[in-house]
């Protein structure tokens, strides 16, 4: 797994300055546009706390979740499509599964990184009152990002066509991305939608997030939370050492 | 022993009913060049996946170094070479780092890699482009540094598709080249082409195909005596004539889209016959049969359609 994760660390030596500043420019400009600017036309305290700190851990979740689809969907199709990087790899004592073993270390490197640089730019708003509570909230923004990770690269080694990436992308991530509690609180949807968002991950990963942010996770929240993840992310390795594997060995 | 041993070797697509390899039959031995000579669609790249140890057969046995490649895949990738078709390069990579990575995934370490790529570069005239990126290199440079990465793990049989489809003539000649040192330093080489002047040039024994199966197998020379005469005449006329100048020549002709095709040992006498039944072609060319000529006999069509 550590040799095709190389693979990618070497291609990572070419670009990784460029993503650090966007993973930093990026929620720069969104604490301050939404958190600071629209969040000051919000009367009053939002579940008792200012809008920008029940904002902030919301989004770090939905960016983790968008950037983690990002890299596992179009990453790993275009890894097995346009690039043939798996096919090089197979033809070598590799295994289908280290090949995806090395790619997930990859991209959860990069959802990592993402959410080490949103923290920190949630630390220079004053967002935090420890190190251990700013630490925590990296590794569950982390961990919202390797859940959908895993299950979405399972399914996008098998896309040969990338519109079908672009759908899921627009119809699935977006609505949970704006919907997941992650801008808003849950409780403020009609009942039915309620039940649908506690169903799905992001909401999970926002509440996790938020929570350890603002100091009111309970044991037994967290818990659910992190088995929730944890079992997807699990779900999501099996099926892809099926899926790869019937994809590069035809 | 043969180092790849095939018997009624199938190959076919779930879902599909389509087969591509209908059951061929092949030896190959050590420090031999061998070959799949055919057309696309032919079963080469299916078998060539096979051989490669990526790809299961359907049906049939198969043995490569002496073991099942479906239970050894691994440890048998580790002592092959494979070039594929479409070189599958990191164009985002350099020269160089391309050649790292690769050995990395045959758990070669870093420090030996950074020595291997350098003699492999040497090997494969793109010392000086070492640190170009891959997207600057031009197709005959690809080709050459996918050979170069083949060998990062020193194997015993390389397998080569189409190696030289796409590339300029010059192109074509540095890399055949290249292929003869290899066969010298002992390495087994096992290609697929559609030219017929490649396999001439680099294979001592070939296997021709045809819709998944196996048409003829022998050396050259020995499949050209089999099927063809020694010389061949080839003769262009105007549209719509060719069929009454055929049946006016009569003995060995094949009639062809564009031109006919007149078998004789002696190609000189038979183009004085030409002249003497009275045809006047618009040009005639006398020349030596190839492979494509017997292809062309047993298929009754030719490489390219």
């Amino acid at each position: 797994m550590t040799r095709s994760l190389a693979y990618w660390l070497f291609r990572y030596r070419r670009t990784w300055q460029g993503t650090v500043v966007v993973s930093i420019a990026n929620p720069l400009l969104f604490l301050l546009a939404i958190g600071a600017g629209l969040g000051s036309l919000v009367r009053g305290d939002v579940e008792g706390v200012s809008y920008l700190q029940f904002f902030a851990p919301g989004v770090l979740a939905a960016a983790a979740f968008q950037n983690a689809f990002i890299d596992a969907g179009f990453g790993v199709a275009t890894a097995r499509g346009r690039e043939r990087v798996y096919q090089t790899a197979v033809a070598t004592p590799l295994s289908s599964g280290e090949v995806m073993g090395g790619h997930l270390l990859f991209v959860a490197l990069r959802v990592f990184v993402g959410a080490l640089a949103f923290v920190v730019v949630m630390a220079l708003f004053g967002l935090f009152s420890s190190f251990g509570t700013a630490l925590a909230v990296v590794l569950a923004a982390t961990l919202t990002g390797i859940a959908p990770a895993t299950v979405v690269a399972a399914w996008a080694v098998t896309v040969t066509d990338f519109p079908r990436l672009n759908t899921v992308f627009r119809f699935v991530v977006m609505p949970m991305y704006l919907f997941s509690g992650t801008f808003f609180s849950v409780e403020q949807l009609p009942a039915a939608l309620q039940t649908i968002m506690y169903a799905l991950p992001l909401w999970h990963g926002a509440d996790l997030c938020r929570s350890l942010a603002l100091g009111t996770a309970t044991p037994g929240m967290t818990l659910l939370h992190v088995a929730y993840l944890g079992a997807m992310a699990v779900a999501g390795v099996l099926i892809g050492r099926v899926t790869f594997r019937k994809v590069l060995y035809v | 022993m043969a180092l790849i041993e095939a018997e009624r070797l199938e190959k076919s697509y779930p879902g599909t009913d389509f087969t591509a390899v209908a059951g061929i039959g092949f030896r190959v031995e050590r420090g031999e060049a061998f070959g799949f000579l055919g057309p696309n669609g032919a079963g080469k790249s299916s078998t060539m996946r096979m051989l490669a140890c990526v790809s299961q057969p359907s049906g049939g046995s198969l043995r490569i170094l002496g073991d099942d490649p479906v239970v050894h895949g691994r440890a048998l990738r580790a002592r092959l070479g494979v070039v594929p078709q479409d070189d599958a390069l990191d164009l985002q990579l350099t020269v160089r780092e391309n050649l790292i990575v690769y050995g990395l995934y045959f758990g070669l370490s870093l420090k030996h890699m950074r020595a291997k790529s350098a003699e492999l570069l040497e090997f494969a005239q793109l010392a000086d482009k070492a640190g170009e990126r891959v997207e600057h290199l031009s197709g005959g440079m690809r080709r050459r540094l996918t050979i170069a990465r083949s060998l990062v793990n020193d194997p015993e049989i390389l397998l080569l598709d189409e190696p030289t489809t796409g590339l300029d003539p010059q192109a074509r000649h540095i890399l055949w080249d290249r292929l003869f040192r290899l066969k010298s330093a002992g390495v087994t080489l096992i290609l697929t082409t559609h030219y017929m002047d490649e396999a001439e040039q680099l294979c001592d024994r070939l296997v021709i195909m045809d819709k998944g199966r196996i048409a003829d197998e022998g050396t050259p020379r020995d499949l050209i005596d089999r099927h063809v005469t020694r010389e061949v005449v080839e003769l262009r006329f105007p549209p719509g004539e060719q069929e009454q100048a055929a049946e006016k020549l009569g003995g060995d002709v094949e009639v062809l889209p564009d031109r006919l095709l007149c078998y004789a040992d002696d190609g000189d006498a038979a183009l004085a016959r030409v002249t003497e039944v009275g045809l006047r072609p618009l040009t005639a060319l006398v020349r030596r049969a190839t492979l494509e000529d017997v292809f062309l006999r047993l298929t009754g069509r030719s490489l390219t359609d």
